[in-house]
């Protein structure tokens, strides 16, 4: 679909403003609604988008498989690795309130560390799953 | 009477819904037919759930000056999860139809258990 | 009153939309009406005040699993399914019976949007009013998913890793055939 002028002009105006909404929706989900899950989806819809209008080799440049297979473990390693750290500090598994020195604090920046977990997981996940597909499709 | 229908009737519709959804799934042969079904059957299921956390008069579940009720946040928080999962392990379903497709060249289910049945 | 309106309106939507994707027989119609479902399900999630839920069927139904749909369809070269002559009487029987007894289970239920259903007044209490002292964060579903209930979370993001190496293990080749010079994507 490359050669079409409207999708690729389009395309290229709408995917920084999906990936922009993606991080707002990671990183603001504390006060408007959004959170890791949500903001996983979107990010990795802009990258299928790029993937249809501009072909796969040129989006697995900027991603390659083994970048997402690390990230997608980094993610889930990042959570459960939160627990831990409240582990070592004393309290429950977990428990982010031990994380600074108010609960509060510490509640809140559980809640950023993992929600970024979920979103590195949720966003390599969806976009491995998707490259695996598009390679089918080619050649056999 | 009319109050009762007025507030059961979502869940009526969400009911027939998700027996369609299970009727695709049950009653035609193509594998991918197959796994649509399955999605629509979820789709119902998690709307079901979410209806539950609907309060009358109430806002979205962000805490705001100037509002007092707000809906349930736990059924959409598990229902948030369930529709990443949903789609995760639909993939994998798929995954399974590719192999399929190459193994037996089709994906047709009456066929694929005639060629078992020929082995 | 007019929340309600819409919502039937839109379930009514779903019927039909539901109800195509059972009797056509072209998959890549049945792919994109699915399409179309997930986004009036997102319509539907955001009249019953669940932004965060509507926001994610909106990317991952009309998006991710749609687009998912497409390829394996590409993958597959299948375009049609076989007509069935006749209908199914044994599966209809089983939906039928499964949905009358889903029906009966609606008469214990209470009324859509009811503030005193048990739902409301239990745990789900606590959270909202405890939810922003306790942990900091106005928005309670983000408190509930990552801090009241982190381990439901956790075994979530297991399962959707878990599938992701699933996919990976059944479809990867073992040596890319890697062509230069032809753009891939269809």
């Amino acid at each position: 679909m490359a050669d079409n002028l409207i999708l690729r002009v389009m395309s290229k105006a709408l995917i920084p403003v999906i990936i922009l909404f993606a991080l707002y929706v990671q990183f603001h989900g504390d006060y408007s609604p959004g959170g890791g899950f949500q903001a996983g989806v979107i990010f990795s819809s802009a990258i299928l988008l790029y993937v249809m209008v501009f072909g796969l080799d040129a989006a697995a440049k900027v991603l390659p498989d083994k970048a997402l297979i690390f990230t997608a473990s980094f993610g889930v390693l990042l959570y459960a690795g939160t627990g831990v750290v409240s582990l070592f500090l004393g309290g429950q598994y977990l428990n982010y309130s031990l994380l600074a020195n108010t609960a509060m604090a510490g509640q809140h920046i559980g809640i950023i560390v993992i929600e970024l977990g979920v979103g590195l997981t949720v966003a390599s996940v969806m976009l491995l799953i998707f490259f695996t597909f598009a390679r089918r499709t080619r050649v056999e | 009477m009319i109050e009762y229908i007025l507030g059961h009737i979502n869940y009526w519709i969400i009911i027939v819904l998700m027996m369609i959804g299970l009727y695709t799934m049950m009653s035609r042969p193509n594998l991918i037919k197959k796994m649509v079904g399955l999605s629509v059957f979820q789709t119902g299921v998690i709307l079901l759930y979410i209806s539950m956390a609907k309060v009358t008069g109430g806002t979205a579940p962000i805490v705001a000056e100037g509002f007092t009720t707000y809906s349930n946040p736990l059924p959409q928080v598990l229902m948030l999860t369930a529709i990443v999962v949903g789609v995760a392990t639909t993939a994998l379903g798929f995954a399974l139809i590719v192999r399929i497709k190459e193994a037996y060249g089709t994906i047709e289910e009456d066929e694929l258990e005639m060629m078992d049945n020929e082995e | 009153m007019i929340s309600l309106t819409i919502d039937i309106v839109l379930l009514i939507f779903l019927l039909v939309m539901a109800f195509a994707i059972l009797r056509v027989h072209h998959l890549l119609a049945v792919a994109m009406m699915f399409g179309l479902y997930s986004l009036l399900v997102a319509g539907l999630f955001m009249v019953l005040d669940a932004p965060d839920v509507a926001f994610t069927e909106a990317a991952v139904g009309t998006g991710i699993a749609t687009v998912l749909m497409l390829a394996t369809l590409a993958v597959t070269r299948v375009t049609h399914e076989k007509e069935l002559k006749k209908t199914n009487k044994r599966a209809l029987f089983i939906v039928v019976v499964t949905g009358g007894l889903l029906l009966y289970g609606t008469h214990d239920m209470s009324n859509l949007g009811d503030n005193m259903a048990p739902a409301h007044t239990e745990v789900a209490k606590r959270y909202i009013e405890k939810g922003q002292e306790e942990t900091g964060v106005p928005n309670l579903v983000t408190a509930v998913l990552a801090s009241y209930r982190g381990f439901d979370t956790l075994g979530e993001v297991t399962v959707v890793f878990t599938a992701g190496i699933g996919v990976l293990l059944l479809l990867r080749r073992k040596q890319k055939p890697r062509i230069k010079g032809i753009q891939g994507g269809r």
